[in-house]
């Protein structure tokens, strides 16, 4: 298997500790990957309400370069990206039209079916190496009782058929990377809920109502974070809670699922990019720090009596 | 000489618009041994058939091919037509060029010559055809009904009414059914128990009617009028003939927690139980999976454990060492009445369904299905018919109702529509607001199918007089928040999303046939759909009998049925049995495979692939009472006339009538020989 990396702006720009800390975190886990050269944009939002060929074409120019630069599978952390990779690769495989029609227009030959992963699956595949290196730390686990609510989101679960997630209602396999890094997926009732998107900008209050739902479930139901694997619903959780919690509610850190994974296998916070995160993980990082050092002075005392 | 009359129908435009009839009729007139040929309009009206009858004796006709439908739907009408015109019904042959060929084809001039060949090759079968006689079988005036709901309860009442001996096999400790269950009726409110229950009193005190509760069918042998049936009598563990139905042992047995299946599950009894007050009969079962004493036995306890049920009975009826009991039952002919389940909505489903995970039914303890909330809302029920919630007690004054969970919803692998949930939903939200006054009722329906008699009506009535809110639109998930259940909802007609808190909720899920009836189906050699609701013989036509003679089917194994269609379904079931048993003999084809014993080896392959077991072997002796060799022997009265036996022969011993090797043969030189 061979794989490439399809970026997106996202990843570059507003999100760019994401890909600090997806870049970090596969390094760890010794995944191989190849940045697609001369990548372009995915048309995420804008493109495929406004002409379906465009939708297609898009992010189709990305699949047929990964092709032909030997790939034959793609990892689009952003879930935006993935959708749009998958989606289009859907259609051009069940539309014999216009997939008759792409060569032209992309100026390239149709790309062959790619495997095209999202973080989520990605990380799920290596959980027995994620395992693995967390326990072969020294330092005691870090991650050990912290309770995470895992959030989807819409764009990497729906629809089914494109995706092919787990369970479109109830998936469960960000629960499994979670549990992998040594910290307890909570149950709770927001996970596949809509974050507002793209409205952030546009309305900026319904996003801060619809984020509002979802933080203070992940909190009544015990979280002390919030694990998720979009730019765009990291942006509404984390940069837009100030307003959610303006009536004084604990903030809850939203991190990115890479951001666990390299926590659990120790990277350091900085490696992470969890400084460029708005709500302060700090606290959180010393709290579980603190727990870590009683925990092993604990383990200590025990072993010496 | 063979004369044979060749008659080609047009079937109005169904055949004449691909078909040249006129061509076909003139080509066959020229075919060697064909006497007469002529085509016409409508073959299968009266004049057409006069012409046959006319041909057949003016032209003295030794054979008649009708070149027209499929055999199916007239072979019968052509053959009695022979008959009458003194020809033997079995010289008569149809040559199907409509369903395969005109009908199936475009190109006329193609169309045409596989007409002109299709004739022909039966022309040459039917040369080869012998006069046959219908062979005539007795017939067993005895009924077997499966299934004590009300649609078998009514099929063996009418059965009995009409002079028959029925035997009704129920599974479960008591007839009654489903509809035991149900606390009222729609569309008129009646209490269910109240017209149900002298019913199952009739049932069980009618002298034709022979009652088996606790049993089940284990394996059907026969034909129609000739069954042979082996049903599992559970072993009841109580001597049902000296229980008076105290009910002491019921008292006395220290298991209390055991789900009540009669109460969906939300009530409990004890192990030794009697399934619901007004059983029938009142005569108490031993759980074994939860009774103590079989538990220790199971574990390999030596000691024999509890048997406070045995102290208690004042008349000794308890019998721990009862075994089942298999019972064999002569029946001429059988109702399946085995009814339905309701769809389990958990997220692990069998047969690859997968569930709603979204609605959290079984994790969230107030959402409950429409079963559950008859029992709730029924005074037998575990709340004695008070409407409280199953988690707290609480009397709920929100209650959400939600039509079409797994019904009408193809990616839940059950696109058919359950018919009865439109109607309980109304009456749900109906007895709700009956005894909760200022509750809300919301209903989240698809649209209200409320076809049948006072069906509108009853569903407009739960709007206008009793405050139904009926919202258009789907739930899209229920979780738990605090002490409420959060409804997410669309309403497709406001175009707006709703979220509704209620405290408790009402899935309609989906009717599905019972759990074992594929096994069923397949001991009865009759045919199920793929959700494995039996298959009825026509779907217009004959809509209570099944694909296999004598075997007929009533209520909700055959599609999602209400009481009145179930018991309507029942009395036409139970008039096509008495219809039945009004001859003192059955006609049947003499379709079957005969055995020449002079050729016969005696390997009897024969006998090992009979799907029927038809196939005996049969000792040849000689004067001195010698066993000189062994052949095969076949059952005319068993024989379905399927040929696998007449394949299989290595020695070509065995002929099947109506399709013998020579008229097989014949039907292929036609088509190879003839230009």
């Amino acid at each position: 298997m061979t794989l490439a990396y399809y970026p997106g702006c996202s990843l570059k720009g507003t999100s760019r500790e994401f890909e600090e800390s997806f870049l970090a975190v596969t390094r760890a886990l010794r995944i191989e990957m190849t940045e697609i050269d001369d990548w372009s944009c995915c048309g995420a939002s804008s493109a495929h309400p406004i002409s379906r060929d465009l939708g297609v074409a898009l992010p189709a120019r990305n699949l047929a370069l990964a092709a032909e630069q030997g790939a034959d599978e793609v990892v689009a952390p952003c879930a935006a990206c993935y959708n749009r990779l998958a989606t289009a690769q859907h259609e051009l495989g069940a539309d014999a039209d216009l997939a008759a029609r792409m060569p032209g227009i992309l100026g390239h030959s149709l790309p062959p079916a790619l495997h095209i992963h999202n973080v989520v699956d990605l990380l799920a595949a290596y959980a027995p190496r994620i395992e693995e290196l967390v326990a072969a730390r020294v330092d005691p686990p870090l991650l050990a009782g912290l309770r995470v609510a895992a959030y989807y989101g819409c764009l990497l679960v729906r629809p089914n058929e494109v995706t092919g997630f787990d369970d479109a209602e109830q998936p469960a396999t960000m629960e499994t990377v979670i549990s992998a890094a040594g910290a307890s997926p909570v149950a709770w009732n927001m996970a596949v809920e809509c974050c507002g998107g793209a409205f952030s900008i546009s309305r900026t209050q319904s996003v801060v109502r619809l984020g509002r739902r979802i933080v203070a479930d992940a909190r009544a139901h015990g979280a002390q974070a919030i694990a998720v694997a979009c730019p765009l619903c990291h942006t509404n959780l984390d940069l837009r809670q100030a307003a959610m919690t303006a009536r004084g509610e604990e903030p809850l850190p939203a991190l990115f699922i890479t951001d666990l994974v390299g926590l659990a296998i120790g990277l350091s916070p900085g490696e992470l990019g969890l400084a460029r995160h708005f709500v302060d993980t700090e606290p959180l990082l010393a709290s579980l720090a603190a727990e870590a050092e009683a925990t092993a002075t604990a383990a200590a005392a025990q072993e010496s009596s | 000489m063979a004369r044979i009359g060749v008659f080609v129908c047009h079937c109005g435009e169904n055949i004449g618009r691909t078909v040249d009839c006129a061509a076909v009729a003139e080509t066959l007139a020229g075919h060697p041994g064909v006497a007469h040929a002529e085509d016409y309009k409508y073959m299968c009206s009266d004049p057409g058939q006069a012409l046959i009858k006319r041909a057949i004796i003016d032209k003295r006709l030794t054979g008649v091919v009708v070149a027209a439908c499929s055999p199916h739907m007239h072979e019968k009408t052509f053959r009695r037509a022979a008959s009458q015109a003194g020809l033997n019904p079995f010289m008569c042959e149809m040559a199907n060029i409509r369903e395969h060929c005109s009908w199936i084809h475009e190109d006329r001039d193609a169309a045409t010559a596989k007409a002109i060949d299709t004739a022909r090759t039966i022309v040459e079968k039917v040369k080869h055809n012998e006069p046959l006689q219908t062979i005539h079988i007795p017939v067993t005036k005895r009924a077997l009904v499966i299934g004590g709901g009300i649609a078998g309860i009514q099929a063996a009442l009418d059965i009995a009414d009409g002079g028959h001996e029925v035997v009704l096999v129920e599974k479960d400790p008591s007839i009654g059914g489903h509809m035991a269950q149900l606390s009222e009726t729609f569309p008129t409110l009646d209490c269910s128990q109240c017209i149900l229950t002298p019913r199952m009193v009739e049932a069980y005190q009618h002298p034709n009617i022979k009652l088996m509760t606790w049993s089940e069918v284990e394996a059907v042998d026969g034909y129609i009028g000739n069954f042979t049936v082996t049903v599992r009598k559970k072993a009841r563990s109580v001597d049902a003939d000296v229980c008076n139905g105290c009910g002491d042992c019921l008292a006395a047995c220290p298991n209390r927690r055991t789900p009540s299946e009669f109460d969906a599950g939300l009530g409990t009894r004890s192990a030794i139980y009697v399934p619901f007050p007004q059983a029938v009969p009142n005569t108490p079962v031993i759980d074994r999976a939860n009774c103590g004493r079989f538990k220790a036995i199971a574990k390999g306890i030596k000691k024999e454990v509890c048997g406070k049920c045995a102290e208690a009975c004042l008349k000794g009826a308890i019998d721990f060492t009862q075994q089942d009991e298999l019972v064999t039952e002569e029946v001429g002919a059988i109702v399946v009445a085995t009814g339905y389940q309701l769809y389990s909505i958990g997220r692990a489903q069998p047969e690859g369904l997968t569930g709603y995970g979204e609605y959290g039914y079984g994790e969230i303890p107030d959402v409950i299905d429409g079963l559950q909330f008859e029992r709730l809302a029924s005074a037998s029920g575990p709340t004695a018919g008070e409407l409280r919630r199953p988690s707290d007690g609480k009397v709920p004054q929100t209650v959400v109702f939600v039509h079409c969970v797994g019904s009408r919803d193809p990616e839940k692998g059950m696109a058919y529509c359950s018919k009865i949930c439109c109607m309980y939903n109304a009456k749900h939200a109906m007895l709700y607001r009956h005894k909760v006054h200022d509750g809300r009722a919301v209903l989240f329906y698809m649209d209200v199918r409320a076809a049948g008699k006072g069906y509108d009506e009853f569903t407009r009535r739960a709007v206008e007089e009793d405050g139904a809110e009926y919202l258009r639109g789907r739930v899209s998930r229920l979780y738990r928040d605090g002490d409420v259940i959060k409804v997410v909802g669309y309403d497709t007609l406001a175009h707006e999303p709703v979220e509704i808190d209620a405290d408790m909720v009402v899935l309609a899920t989906a009717i599905r046939p019972q759990p074992g009836i594929k096994q069923l189906a397949q001991t009865l050699s009759v045919s199920y759909d793929e959700h494995g609701f039996i298959n009825e013989a026509h779907p217009k036509l004959r809509p209570v009998e099944t694909n296999t003679a004598g075997v007929y089917v009533a209520g909700a194994c055959q599609a999602p049925r209400d009481i009145p269609d179930s018991v309507a379904m029942a009395s036409a079931a139970a008039a096509k049995v008495l219809g039945l048993f009004s001859v003192a003999e059955l006609e049947r084809e003499p379709a079957v495979a005969a055995v020449n014993e002079t050729t016969c080896v005696g390997c009897l392959t024969c006998q090992r692939v009979c799907p029927y077991g038809a196939v005996e072997a049969k000792e040849i002796r000689d004067r001195d009472g010698n066993v000189v060799r062994t052949v095969a022997s076949i059952n005319p009265g068993v024989c379905q006339g399927c040929g696998t036996c007449q394949a299989v022969c290595m020695s070509k011993s065995i002929e099947l009538a109506t399709f013998t090797d020579a008229e097989m043969y014949s039907e292929i030189e036609a088509l190879a020989f003839w230009p």
